[in-house]
């Protein structure tokens, strides 16, 4: 609040009233809802619902469907977020440095940011088809029989590949900006204390990203955890069958083709639980280290 | 001395230019960076000017056909979906609704929000706050099925009602606005309350017109946010006429998985080329903006 | 510690903008050179080819007895205090000063030796696990320094070093780099804005103006022999008056509208002259004179020490500086000018000819 606030007492509260409203409707009711519906059981045909306590989370974790489907999330959540970050700071670092065309390398490397999902993920339908992908020729050339769809390993592979396209140029306009916010002088001294850019990317450069490193670490651990959700749909073209999927995704599968009210709601509460400490845990390293200034 | 030193100095040839090694490098790298981003677009724009038949047979294209004209009108005038009552313009139509709507609702909420917030002296402001921003760790995605409960039992399903207010039920714009907000020199309510402007004049007369890139910034990117929308359109629209252009891609798919006839392949990749479009415009036109709302809005 | 040498050193910018004309001087052994002039005159570029930042167009640039003119900076031996002083914000004060020397292969506890010795002369020692946001202005400087010294470098390259501290600091801060620059004996090159600085600083001053060298000499030359009307209004403060004249050749000038005065010169000019009169060379005239130069007063400035007289004479604003003490009448005022207190500038080339 600012200094010289304003003492009117009826204004602000109604200038709340929009957002508490929706945010009460939309966000507090369902997120209630869930936790609610977390201790039931859904009769399949929807004639009411028995208390069960913690029997959905149980049956939850001793799942073994569900224990595999959460190992590939944070398999492919390391490889989206660790790919991503690596590719989008390699080419911040070569596009900071360039001096002709810097801004039309920016453009090329940031429009993909309002491609939406699914047509990304209708992209690498096209070019993984397995007749006629282009892509999947390319593999072929090298002997990967690439078979979308069909082959879990080879459908996860396509996933990857599509969701990091996706996510590297917010990670490159980020990265960028952070290049760009270190003092010139600061990269100057660096010269002229170390000859060696390399290491001087390392010693100086990139312990000054960090901050925005880590702030990007978190915004792709949650795009890989629920903003793929697009690719993969599309990927597995709506029909998951044994096609690896994400835990989000198995909260859309088992509520709305299983019909599993109390086991989809329990795994929205698992889910909500996480990003809580994922958040938790970025608030504390951020006020901890990584700050300088 | 410099006269001196002036007269002296005979022109020299231009050196010429080493060619530098690492330069050449790093623009090798960037131009493979750029070309991995637009290749496949590329060849969805390609392909979309190719007849059904010859995609089937030889996959996707890499030169200009002669079916653009054809496949760009059938993708937005022809009748199509399962129930042949939606074409390419209703659903470019729907998406404009929802992603312009989705901006604006965001971006009024929000400010109101944040100018309370910030600006006045409220007992319970701290636990407004909390109650506001605990929203920010909670995406839609974890809390999908209730939500869609939630919607479903207030009889808004197949509205746009019910389409874009739970979008908006986030506190990204407040945030946003609040940190803005903060950031403006305290000086300037001072000077206005001397003035003898009240909390609405401020508002109006001082405030917005402040944040006006702020405002366009966060519309740029909460248009194309709500644009690019996917599970909660498909969950909430099944009336074809509500269908968004990214919804439809669905449908794409799942002609494409049937197999049975030869898909309108040039159809679909000209449908998938006019959903992106809009949103990349916006980004590539207005990217400074986009990129200060972006960095800016760090949470 | 090594003589410097700039032998018509040239930038141009890619645009074509030429930022600094071919320049040539020497840094002698031991000596502190400072540049000086308004922004954009191209002091720092100058400052910037030197260190090995900016890259060369034309010249030769000399360090000790090598051509250093394609040289990495990392290998030109210098160092280099930076106007915000662009300390390394993840590393401590002790990092900060160690990272180069470490660069440079010297052994662990030759390092620790130097950075301790550094701290100790800067009294940083009580700050060196710090980190830099941990630190005032004043002592983030100090670790500039500290990191430049610990290099004992051939050259010292200061970049507007003082500009970013308080006006008490700077002047404290002022002594103390001049006094520890005579301490070490190392060739140093200053660049500033401000021409306190550059005069109290310097062993010897470079004026520059829109890349072009306007003068170089001791501060007291550059003082009491500015070479053009733009080092004699930008260096002393309040600056010189200037006011247009003729002058006929034989040490008379007459001001424009006004009256005679006496000049003393060796040259053979003739015409239209700027004439220069600084306001603290002028004093009050006691008594009317035959051909007197009567000052219009506007407006007193006490400063002090002294006063400043705001007014006109002969119609062009002029300003005297006189002790505090001196009686100041309310009518009309005159002036008395010394002879050898005039300096004379041709109208069209702004070049001294007296």
């Amino acid at each position: 609040m600012k200094r010289a606030g304003f003492a009117q007492p009826w204004l602000p509260i109604l200038l709340l009233i929009p957002q508490l409203t929706i945010i009460m409707i939309f966000f507090y009711w369902p997120a209630g809802y869930a936790i609610q519906s977390s201790f039931y059981l859904q009769d399949p045909f929807g004639f009411g619902s028995s208390f069960v306590g913690f029997e959905n989370y149980s049956d939850i974790f001793s799942s073994g469907e569900y224990r595999k489907v959460a190992w590939f999330t944070v398999v492919y959540t390391f490889l989206v977020t660790f790919l991503s970050l690596s590719l989008a700071l390699l080419l911040a670092v070569k596009a900071d440095k360039v001096i002709r065309g810097a801004r039309t390398y920016r453009t090329l490397l940031m429009w993909v940011y309002a491609v939406a999902p699914p047509v990304a993920g209708l992209m690498g339908v096209m070019l993984f088809d397995q007749s006629a992908g282009p892509l999947t020729e390319f593999l072929g050339f090298f002997g990967w029989d690439f078979k979308l769809g069909v082959n879990y390993n080879d459908t996860a592979t396509a996933m990857v590949v599509v969701a990091v396209w996706k996510q590297v140029p917010v990670n490159f306009i980020f990265f960028l900006s952070g290049l760009q916010s270190i003092p010139r002088s600061v990269r100057e001294a660096a010269m002229i204390d170390n000859r060696s850019g390399t290491r001087r990317f390392w010693d100086i450069t990139f312990p000054l990203l960090a901050p925005t490193a880590f702030f990007l670490l978190i915004i792709n651990i949650t795009y890989a955890l629920f903003d793929t959700f697009g690719v993969i749909d599309t990927l597995v073209k709506g029909e998951p069958g044994n096609n690896p999927m994400t835990l989000v995704y198995k909260v859309f599968i088992d509520g709305f083709r299983g019909n599993d009210l109390g086991g989809s709601s329990a795994q929205s509460v698992v889910l909500m639980v996480l990003v809580l400490a994922l958040t938790v845990f970025q608030f504390r390293l951020l006020e901890r280290r990584i700050h300088y200034t | 001395m410099a006269d001196i030193a002036e007269t002296i100095a005979t022109p020299k040839p231009a050196p010429t230019p080493k060619i530098k090694w690492e330069a050449v490098t790093d623009h090798a790298i960037l131009i493979a960076g750029a070309l991995f981003m637009l290749l496949p677009v590329l060849a969805t724009f390609t392909t979309s000017s190719h007849d059904p038949v010859t995609i089937h047979r030889e996959g996707l294209q890499l030169a200009i056909g002669d079916q653009m004209g054809t496949n760009f009108d059938k993708a937005l005038f022809e009748k199509g979906g399962f129930t042949d009552n939606v074409n390419g313009i209703t659903m470019l139509m729907n998406s404009f609704i929802l992603g312009i709507g989705f901006a604006v609702g965001k971006i009024v909420i929000g400010m109101m929000a944040a100018y309370a917030i910030v600006y006045f002296r409220l007992r319970f402001a701290t636990f407004a706050f909390w109650i506001i921003f605990t929203t920010l760790l909670l995406p839609l995605e974890v809390r999908i099925l209730p939500s869609y409960e939630v919607i479903q039992s207030m009889g808004l399903t197949n509205t746009y009602t019910g389409l874009i207010l739970p979008l908006i039920a986030s506190a990204t714009a407040t945030f946003f606005f609040r940190q803005f907000f903060r950031s403006v020199p305290e000086e300037l309510v001072e000077a206005a309350r001397i003035d003898g402007a009240g909390p609405v004049k401020f508002f109006i007369d001082i405030l917005i017109p402040l944040s006006r890139t702020m405002i366009a910034a966060l519309f740029i990117i909460m248009f194309v946010f709500g644009w690019n929308q996917y599970l909660w359109p498909t969950l909430i629209t099944t009336d074809e006429n509500l269908f968004t252009l990214v919804r439809g891609i669905r449908q794409i798919i799942q002609v494409y998985s049937d197999g049975n006839s030869i898909p309108e392949y040039g159809q679909a990749m000209a449908l998938a080329i006019i959903a992106m479009l809009p949103p990349v415009l916006i980004v590539v036109f207005f990217q400074n903006w986009f990129v200060k709302g972006l960095t800016e809005s760090d949470k | 510690m090594a003589r410097v040498s700039l032998e018509n050193i040239r930038k141009v910018y890619p645009n074509g903008a030429e930022a600094v004309h071919p320049s040539s001087f020497d840094i002698e052994q031991g000596e502190l050179i400072v540049l000086v002039g308004p922004s954009g005159c191209g002091k720092s570029t100058l400052l910037r080819m030197v260190a090995g930042l900016e890259t060369i167009t034309e010249g030769t640039l000399t360090i000790g007895d090598r051509v250093v003119n394609d040289v990495d900076p990392a290998d030109r031996d210098i160092a280099m205090v930076f106007q915000n002083y662009a300390l390394y914000p993840h590393m401590t004060v002790y990092k900060n000063m160690a990272y180069g020397l470490k660069n440079r292969g010297l052994p662990k506890t030759e390092i620790d030796a130097k950075v301790r010795e550094a701290a100790e002369m800067l009294s940083l020692t009580e700050y060196i696990d710090r980190r830099p946001s941990q630190l005032s202005g004043g002592q983030r400087q100090r670790v500039a320094m500290g990191r430049a010294i610990v290099r004992s470098p051939e050259l010292f390259l200061f970049d507007e070093p003082l500009s970013n501290l308080d006006a008490k600091l700077r002047n404290q801060m002022r002594i103390e780099i001049r006094a520890l620059q005579r301490r070490i004996g190392v060739t140093a090159m200053y660049v500033t804005h401000d021409q306190i600085e550059a005069m109290t600083m310097a062993d010897r001053i470079i004026v520059l103006n829109a890349g072009r060298i306007e003068q170089i000499g001791t501060p007291s030359d550059i003082y009491n022999q500015p070479a053009s009307t733009f080092v004699a209004s930008f260096m002393g403060a309040p600056p010189m008056n200037l006011l247009p004249a003729s002058y006929n050749g034989n040490g008379v000038a007459t001001i424009a509208g006004g009256s005679e005065v006496k000049v003393s010169t060796s040259g053979s000019y003739q015409g239209g002259v700027q004439l220069g009169v600084r306001p603290e060379n002028v004093s009050l005239s006691p008594t009317d004179r035959a051909n007197p130069l009567t000052f219009e007063l506007d407006l007193i400035e006490e400063l002090g020490a002294s006063r400043l007289l705001h007014g006109r004479l002969a119609g062009h604003s002029f300003v005297v500086n006189a002790p505090n003490d001196a009686d100041i009448p309310d009518g009309s005022i005159f002036l008395d000018i010394p002879q050898e207190a005039v300096h004379l500038f041709a109208t069209d080339t702004g070049k001294r000819i007296n």
